[in-house]
């Protein structure tokens, strides 16, 4: 692997004067948190706006580069930045920048389609563990072929959203026309290729835009291709080895894990750049009149194998919640930190204007569960008491399987938070999944035990019905 | 900020072409921009540093060098099932494992042996989401007709009979009860059987000895020997030489303590590991992790971890997007396959072996994956489609 920067490599390149201003103690500080890639170097302002700092402002830049490079889409706080990825595998650290989503905008959209279009996909969402999933950007395809068209349908877009954009054309006319009616914004122009690079290469070194260097089939190609656009003098490069499914997913899925490999473990500073997969190629098989959840169902297996494997932008289609919640949940569940606590601390908690007849539940303190369970509670607004029992972080299955979570540990957790001194009855709710340990569990805590719900969606309806009161 | 950002807009504007020539002298006039200019100063002050560019006129010729690993050992070899020749009763027998590099890392290796599926198959009714019993409702009180319904129909390579009614608390049947269930199946189809037990700490150790010794020479994987309960499973499968699941929860420390006190009885070959699945979107993670680890430190040499791993992935269905009846979601005969066959999709790519399922489309799924990325196709590059002129009817 790559080695990346320790402490005393990055101190001395900083300004030294512990001015705080980047919300660090001083400058040790900061330098040790970069170190952990806590931080990010613009936190440190005057790096950057003082100009007798220059020198350093270069030579750290080089220093804390990432193996594979960052790039930024778009202006403003809906940018999308891609890359920056330190580690192959995330248990070696953690991935940082979560595989940005662009979707399909056909240039061919008349005023309404258009807005209808923009509307659907910056409002698609969903609540997961307290977040919204979203999407991130725009994929405007100059499907019409017409470079008028296509820089029209461009100004249409920046006037109805703010959310980055990639103009989609392998035609340089239509690149170019676009560009130039949309710079300021930043957009990702798809794509140079081995045919176009000088023309779209000189587009991008004119509007400081960052590129695609889109290459199929072949990693010498790519390294060819990027080579030469870098010797025009363009840094901000976006990888396309080339999208296949089906047939051609192990194809695609092998060389996105060649270029990333070759980055981060073999230090191949050519190809240390954000990648990008179109699963939206899946479309090319699609047959008007089909049905199309086929091939929509083909474009979540393309995504999913791509967001597993490293590709740090992908382009999708379909914007359906049945296709996109799996993507954005696997998103999710990969860019989360290797070493954020499986657990939450045990102990009682209260929901509510909680009294002694409120009913009694308990759960386990693997942090998914428990963070399903407080949501599923808060979003009914019940009011309850939940005791949270220490299963070492497992789910209520697995504890339940794995004998983490027992009748002995139950009582002892009651014992423990002295529950029976908050309620006037001694009636405790099971999860639905620990069923298996409600008989032992009465006979050890002296507690009258009623199995609720298998899935705490079912928690409110099963309080509201009251039938953990009855005898 | 506004007007910071018009500055920056209007001077790009007012370069435009001519941007190389302003660059020779910007040097002079570094001191005197703005502050908010700086980014477009770095980008200048750059450019201004490295020797004038000259632009190639053609493409500079590169070459990339496939980034080969260094692996130490391989991952073992099993063999599930044994044929009429080889003391069984099986049409077939599956190998899992002998991988030499990361999962389909096929620049490398391309997987040894391809990942298979097996299908659950309960010894009796249980509750199951809609979108899964569907296709099990004529089936679900007679495990013969069910194993031959996943088998002959749903493709499954092999069966996994789930003996849950030993369950002190869903019947208390008796071992002897199991085996009669197991002899059942076994009679039912031709590919391999593997035997699951109910997860009772009292029932499990005595039904899969049993199971042991009624599967004598079909070379049967008994699941699971768990830290709590193994002693009883590990003797039975030495006695009559068959495979043990070693499962654990989530943790890679425990999963070679439990491999090392297995070793005490069984030979290598007798070892499939299991970190348990988690479903996507509730602790996936965790699973692919622990599962890539596994992978990589078998291929580094850590003897306790070499083992060919299997997933319950019908855990998917745990996660409530799967099944959940909310029209908004989509339909769910679709959103739970899906999330079974992205749960797959995400531990094979993560170096699993043996995927334990149940919905029949995710199940085709997993086959069609292992197909498509078994080997390396060479693709022209003319035969890539240039999905920017693509013309996808509205409302699609």
């Amino acid at each position: 692997m790559a080695k990346l920067p320790g402490p005393l490599e990055i101190y001395p390149l900083l300004p030294g004067t512990n001015c705080k201003e980047c919300g660090e103690a001083n400058c040790m500080a900061f330098a040790t948190k970069m170190a952990e890639h806590t931080v990010k170097l613009k936190a440190c302002t005057p790096l950057f706006q003082d100009a007798k700092y220059a020198k350093k402002l270069d030579k750290i830049q080089v220093l804390v580069r990432p193996p594979v490079r960052e790039v930024v889409i778009g202006v403003g706080e809906n940018a999308a930045s891609i890359g920056g990825k330190l580690v192959l595998y995330r248990h070696d650290l953690r991935y940082s920048n979560p595989t940005s989503f662009f979707i399909d905008v056909p240039d061919t959209l008349d005023g309404e389609a258009l807005a209808a279009r923009i509307k659907a996909i910056e409002e698609w969402t969903y609540v997961y563990i307290g977040t919204n999933l979203r999407l991130d950007g725009m994929a405007l395809r100059g499907v019409s072929q017409d470079p008028k068209i296509f820089a029209t349908a461009a100004k249409k877009l920046v006037e109805l959203s703010s959310w980055p954009i990639m103009l989609c054309s392998l035609n340089p006319e239509m690149l170019a026309t676009a560009a130039n009616a949309i710079a300021d914004k930043r957009p990702l122009l798809y794509a140079a290729t081995m045919d176009t690079w000088a023309e779209v290469g000189e587009i991008a070194r004119k509007h400081n835009l960052p590129l695609v260097a889109y290459a199929p089939g072949s990693l010498d190609n790519l390294s060819s291709l990027v080579g030469t656009l870098r010797a025009i003098g363009l840094d901000d490069i976006v990888l396309d080895p080339g999208t296949a499914s089906r047939k051609g997913l192990g194809t695609t899925v092998d060389s996105f894990t060649q270029v990333r490999r070759s980055s981060i473990i073999e230090e191949n500073e050519l190809l240390g750049y954000p990648t990008i997969a179109a699963p939206i190629t899946v479309w090319a098989d699609y047959r008007e009149g089909e049905a199309p959840e086929l091939t929509k169902w083909d474009e979540v297996l393309t995504a999913s194998a791509l967001i597993v494997r490293y590709a740090d932008l992908i382009v999708l289609h379909s914007l359906d919640m049945w296709t996109n919640l799996p993507t954005t949940f696997l998103r999710s569940n990969l860019y989360t930190d290797p070493v954020k606590p499986v657990a939450v601390e045990a102990g009682l908690m209260e929901f509510g204007d909680v009294g002694p007849d409120s009913p009694v539940m308990y759960t386990t303190n693997f942090a998914l569960t428990y963070f399903t369970v407080e949501s599923d509670i808060k979003q009914a607004g019940s009011t309850a008491y939940l005791v949270v029992v220490d299963t070492e972080g497992m789910s209520v299955q697995s504890a339940v399987a794995g004998r983490k979570l027992t009748a002995e540990r139950v009582a002892e957790t009651l014992e423990e938070y002295k529950v029976a001194e908050k309620v006037n009855h001694k009636t405790l709710i099971s999860p639905g999944m620990a069923a298996r340990i409600s008989g032992e569990t009465e006979e050890v805590s002296g507690w009258t035990v009623k199995v609720g719900p298998r899935d705490s969606s079912g928690i409110p309806k099963y309080l509201q019905e009251g039938k953990w009161k009855e005898e | 900020m506004t007007t910071d950002k018009e500055k920056t807009t209007s001077l790009d504007d007012m370069f435009g072409d001519f941007a190389e020539l302003v660059l020779e002298n910007v040097t002079i006039e570094l001191d005197e921009l703005k502050l908010a200019l700086r980014p477009m100063v770095q980008q200048m002050a750059k450019t201004v540093a490295r020797p004038a560019l000259e632009i190639p006129k053609s493409l500079i010729p590169a070459s990339f060098k496939a980034p080969i690993g260094k692996y130490t050992q391989s991952i073992q070899e099993i063999t599930i099932g044994a044929t009429k020749g080889q003391g069984g009763s099986r049409g077939n027998t599956l190998t899992i494992g002998g991988h030499t590099a990361p999962a389909w890392d096929l620049f490398q290796a391309p997987p040894k042996h391809p990942p298979i599926v097996t299908a659950d198959v309960f010894d009796m009714p249980i509750s199951l989401a809609k979108a899964v019993k569907m296709h099990y409702k004529e089936v679900l009180d007679d495990p013969a007709e069910w194993a031959k319904l996943v088998v002959n129909k749903f493709g499954a390579d092999a069966v996994t009979l789930h003996l849950i009614s030993t369950d002190r608390a869903l019947g208390d049947t008796s071992p002897n009860d199991a085996a009669k269930v197991i002899e059942e199946v076994l009679q039912a189809v031709k590919v391999p059987i593997i035997i699951g037990s109910a997860g009772d700490p009292e029932k499990d150790g005595p039904v899969l000895a049993k199971a042991a010794e009624v599967c004598e020479g079909e070379k049967t994987l008994l699941c699971s020997a768990t830290v709590d309960v193994y002693e009883d499973i590990a003797i039975a499968a030495k006695k009559h030489d068959q495979i043990v699941l070693s499962w654990t929860s989530i943790d890679i420390n425990q999963q070679k303590e439990l491999n090392r006190r297995l070793f005490e009885w069984l030979t290598p070959e007798q070892i499939v590991i299991d970190p348990t699945t988690a479903a996507l979107g509730y602790g996936l993670e965790y699973a692919f992790t622990i599962m890539q680890r596994m992978r990589l430190a078998g291929l580094l040499g850590d003897e306790e971890l070499r083992f060919p791993i299997s997933s319950g992935t019908t855990n998917a269905w745990a996660a409530r997007e799967a099944w959940m009846n909310n029209p908004e979601l989509g339909p769910r005969e679709l959103r739970g396959p899906i999330w079974e066959s992205v749960t797959a999709l995400a531990l094979l790519l993560a170096g699993n072996d043996l995927f334990m399922m149940m919905h029949p489309a995710a199940i085709k799924t997993l086959h069609d994956l292992v197909d498509w990325m078994k080997e390396r196709q060479k693709i022209k590059p003319e035969e890539y489609p240039d999905w920017t002129t693509l013309i996808i009817p509205e409302g699609t």
